[in-house]
C-alpha cells in the first residue's frame, strides 16, 4: 500500500499468472483497459496489479497460452452474517469518496429468484407430448391490442369477411425481443449486430432512448423506437422509423430515477444521433415532466399515435414496483397497446447501486400480478404484456410466457452472448470486451458480423429449447401456453407467494 | 486467388496473429517453446506484423500481388510467382540477402531474418489443412482469406 490509502489492498480479485505458461506475449497488456497488466521495462517481463483488476476476464479469455488465471482475492474479513464482506468495502470506499456507490450490470444481493421455484409440466400417458423435430410448432407471436369481439360480414359470393378493424401489431418469429439498449451506452457496432440479428430472425430490437442512427432506418421494421424522459433523438422521422414506439417511464434496474450518460461517451455519432453537443453528459430527468398523471401518459401514447399516424402500436414500459398491477391497469386505459414491465434484476449501463439492489420488485410476481389483474378487469386484450429484467434461459422466458407474458425482452443474455462477464462496470467506459463503451480502441472489439451471428446462435437455439418444452406438454403452439399457468408449479414457495403467482403447489 | 485480407476497422492489435504465425512456421508446432526458444535462438519471426496508429490498427503480410515489385527486383530468383497458385513464392536457398525485395515491396510487407542473410515473407500457410494460422487465430474475425476481384 506505498503512497496508496490503505484500503488499496482490500480488492476484489487476483490475477494468478502460471509462469511455465506465461510467454510474456503481452496479449493482456494490450487488452487490459485498466491497466492491470503492464510491461515491465526493468525486469523484462509482464507484470500485473491485482488491485485494477475489474474481473472482466477478457485477459484470461485471449490469453494465448492459457496462462492467467482470474480469481476473487481470497482474503477474508472474519465472518459476520450481518457485515458481509461487500458492506464493509462499500463503507471504505464512501469514506475514501462521499460519493454515491456506482455500478452497473449484475447484482450481489439475493433477492429470491422465483424461477428457479417453479418447475414446469410434461404429458404423459393421458395426452401425448409432440415433438417438435416431426411436427409443426408455432413460435409467432403478435404483439398490440386485440379487439374484444370479431364481426364478419358476407360478401357478394357467400363468403365471411373481417368487419373488425384489427389494431396495428408487431410481428415476432419468437417470443423474444433484445430489450432497450441505447446507442451511446453500447457502441454502434451492437446496435448495427442487433438490428441485423433481429433482422434476420424475424424479431424486434428496442433503439432505447438514444435515438436511432440514420444508417439503421433500413431496419425499421425490426426496430422498436423508444422515447424516454430525455427525449434524445426523438423527431418525426425516428418516430415513423420503427414497427413500434415505446415509451420508458422506468428501468427495472433503477426504478425511479433517470439515465446518466456521460460526456466522454457522447463522441460525434452519438451527439448526431441524440441530438445533443459533443462531450456533454446526456441526462435523463426521473419522471417525464409531461406525465404525472395517467391522462398525461394518454395524452403522450396518442400525440405518439397521432404523429406516426395510428400505424403502429405504442408500448409503455414501467419498472415492476409495488403497485404494478394498478399502474399497467391505467397504462392500458390510457391506451398503450403493450406493456411491458421491467423486473428488479433488469439490467443497467450504470446505476447507483442501492437503487439497483434494493428498489424494485421481481419480475415473476410483477408479470403474474399484471395478468391477473387485467384478466379481472376484462381488459387483457387491449394489450399485450412483455415480460423483462433478467431471463437467464428459454425456461425462463417459457415460464414468463405461462405466467401471462406475451413476449420477453431479453437484453442482458445478449450482451452475454457477445462476451460480457457482467463485471459491472459498464458505467466507467472501459470495457474491455468493447460492449459498453464508445473508445474506438475498445468498440471495435465486436465485429458486427461476429456479435449478430451470436445473438442469432441464442436466439435460435432458446427457439428450439422452447418448442422441445412446449412439444413436452403436449402443446404446438406458444398461444397456447400464455397465461396457462396450469403448466406451472411451485417448489417450496409460502402460501402468499403461490397466490401472487397463481400457481399449485408441485404435488397438487 | 484466395488472399488473406485485413480489416482495420475491427483489428484490436492484440497480435495473436503474429503468435499463430511464429507457431504455424516452427519446428516445435508449439507457441510456447516457438517464442521463448525458436525466436531467441533461430530467430524464427512472424511473417506479419500489427502496425498501430492512434486507435487503428492493421495487420499486414505480403499480398501475394499479381506483378510483384518484389519479384522483379530479386537478383537470385528466390522469389517467384507461381503461376498455379498465385502466390508469391520464396526459394530460401537461392536467396543472397541483398535486400532488394525489401526496398522494392510497397506494403513493408517483407522483413530481414533477424540472424541470418534471409528474409522472412507470408508463404500464406500453403502446407497447413487448416489454412493460414493468422485468420483461424483472429478472434475479432478481422482477418479474411477469400477471393476479391
Amino acid at each position: 500500500m506505498l503512497f496508496q490509502p490503505i484500503n488499496r489492498n482490500y480488492h476484489d480479485f487476483s490475477i494468478v499468472r502460471d509462469k511455465d505458461l506465461c510467454i510474456n506475449c503481452k496479449v493482456c497488456v494490450r487488452q487490459c483497459s485498466y491497466e492491470a497488466h503492464y510491461w515491465d521495462e526493468t525486469r523484462k517481463k509482464v507484470m500485473h496489479d491485482n488491485s485494477k483488476c475489474v474481473g472482466c476476464h477478457r485477459c484470461e479469455a485471449l490469453c494465448p497460452t492459457a496462462a492467467l488465471l482470474i480469481q476473487k482475492k481470497r482474503s477474508d474479513f472474519k465472518d459476520n452474517a450481518l457485515w458481509r464482506p461487500e458492506f464493509i468495502k462499500y463503507i471504505y470506499k464512501q469514506a475514501d469518496t462521499g460519493g454515491v456507490l456506482l455500478t452497473g450490470m449484475g447484482s450481489p444481493v439475493n433477492i429470491p429468484i422465483y424461477w428457479d421455484k417453479l418447475l414446469l409440466d410434461a404429458s404423459q400417458v393421458t395426452n401425448p407430448s409432440i415433438d417438435p423435430l416431426r411436427e409443426p410448432m408455432e413460435l409467432k407471436t403478435f404483439l398490440g391490442s386485440k379487439p374484444s369481439k370479431l364481426e364478419f360480414s358476407k360478401t357478394k359470393d357467400g363468403s365471411p369477411k373481417l368487419k373488425t378493424k384489427l389494431a396495428p401489431q408487431i410481428e415476432l418469429n419468437y417470443p423474444l425481443m433484445f430489450s432497450a439498449m441505447s446507442f451511446g451506452s453500447i457502441n454502434f457496432n451492437l446496435h448495427i449486430a442487433m438490428a441485423r440479428a433481429a433482422t434476420e430472425l424475424g424479431i424486434c430490437y428496442n433503439t432505447g432512448e438514444g435515438g436511432l442512427h440514420k444508417s439503421l432506418y433500413k431496419y425499421g421494421k425490426n426496430t422498436i423506437v423508444q422515447v424516454a424522459s430525455g427525449r434524445f433523438g426523438v423527431h418525426r422521422d425516428f418516430l415513423n422509423a420503427g414497427a413500434g414506439i415505446e415509451i420508458k417511464v422506468g428501468q427495472g434496474a433503477k426504478p425511479g430515477i433517470g439515465g446518466h450518460l456521460p460526456g466522454e461517451k457522447i463522441n460525434e455519432m452519438v451527439s448526431e444521433t441524440r441530438m445533443v453537443p459533443l462531450g456533454s453528459d446526456a441526462i435523463s430527468p426521473a419522471p417525464h415532466h409531461d406525465i404525472y398523471s395517467i391522462e398525461d401518459l394518454h395524452q403522450l401514447i396518442f400525440a405518439l399515435k397521432e404523429a406516426s399516424e395510428y400505424r403502429v402500436p405504442v408500448s409503455v414500459k414501467i419498472a415492476a414496483v409495488h403497485n404494478v398491477a394498478a399502474i399497467a391497469s391505467g397504462i392500458v386505459r390510457a391506451g398503450a397497446d403493450i406493456v411491458a414491465i421491467d423486473g428488479v434484476r433488469g439490467g443497467t449501463g450504470a446505476a447507483p447501486g442501492m437503487i439497483r439492489d434494493n428498489v424494485g420488485i421481481p419480475i415473476e410476481l410483477a408479470l403474474a400480478a399484471v395478468d391477473q389483474r387485467l384478466r379481472d378487469e376484462g381488459i387483457r386484450n387491449r394489450a399485450s404484456v412483455v415480460a423483462a429484467g433478467g431471463m437467464r434461459c428459454s425456461a425462463d422466458v417459457v415460464k414468463a410466457i405461462a405466467l401471462g407474458a406475451d413476449a420477453c425482452y431479453i437484453a442482458t443474455s445478449a450482451l452475454l452472448a457477445v462476451g460480457c462477464t457482467l463485471c459491472a462496470k459498464c458505467y466507467t467506459g472501459k470495457c474491455p470486451w468493447g460492449i459498453a463503451t464508445n473508445d474506438a480502441r475498445l468498440a471495435k472489439r465486436q465485429n458486427p458480423d461476429v456479435a449478430a451471428k451470436k445473438m442469432v446462435n441464442l436466439v435460435h437455439a432458446w427457439g428450439h429449447e422452447i418448442e422441445e418444452m412446449l412439444g413436452g406438454m403436449g402443446l404446438n403452439s406458444i398461444e397456447s401456453l400464455r397465461g396457462n399457468r396450469d403448466k406451472l408449479r411451485a417448489v417450496g414457495l409460502m402460501d402468499t407467494e403461490m397466490d401472487i403467482l397463481g400457481v399449485k403447489h408441485a404435488g397438487r | 486467388m484466395k488472399r488473406v485480407y485485413p480489416n482495420k476497422d475491427f483489428c484490436i492489435g492484440c497480435h495473436i496473429c503474429e503468435l499463430a504465425c511464429l507457431t504455424a512456421h516452427s519446428k516445435s508446432k508449439d507457441l510456447i517453446l516457438a517464442y521463448t526458444v525458436e525466436r531467441n535462438e533461430e530467430g524464427l519471426s512472424s511473417c506479419k506484423h500489427v502496425h498501430e496508429g492512434g486507435p487503428t490498427c492493421v495487420a499486414l503480410s505480403c499480398r501475394h500481388c499479381d506483378e510483384p515489385s518484389c519479384v522483379a527486383a530479386c537478383i537470385s530468383g528466390a522469389l517467384q510467382k507461381d503461376p498455379e497458385s498465385g502466390r508469391t513464392i520464396y526459394d530460401r536457398e537461392k536467396c543472397v540477402g541483398c535486400w532488394s525485395c525489401l526496398m522494392a515491396c510497397p506494403f513493408g510487407a517483407i522483413a530481414r531474418h533477424p540472424l541470418e542473410n534471409k528474409i522472412v515473407k507470408c508463404d500464406l500457410c500453403h502446407d497447413r489443412p487448416g489454412g493460414p494460422a493468422c485468420v483461424a487465430a483472429c478472434p475479432n474475425m478481422a482477418l479474411k482469406q477469400e477471393e476479391r476481384s
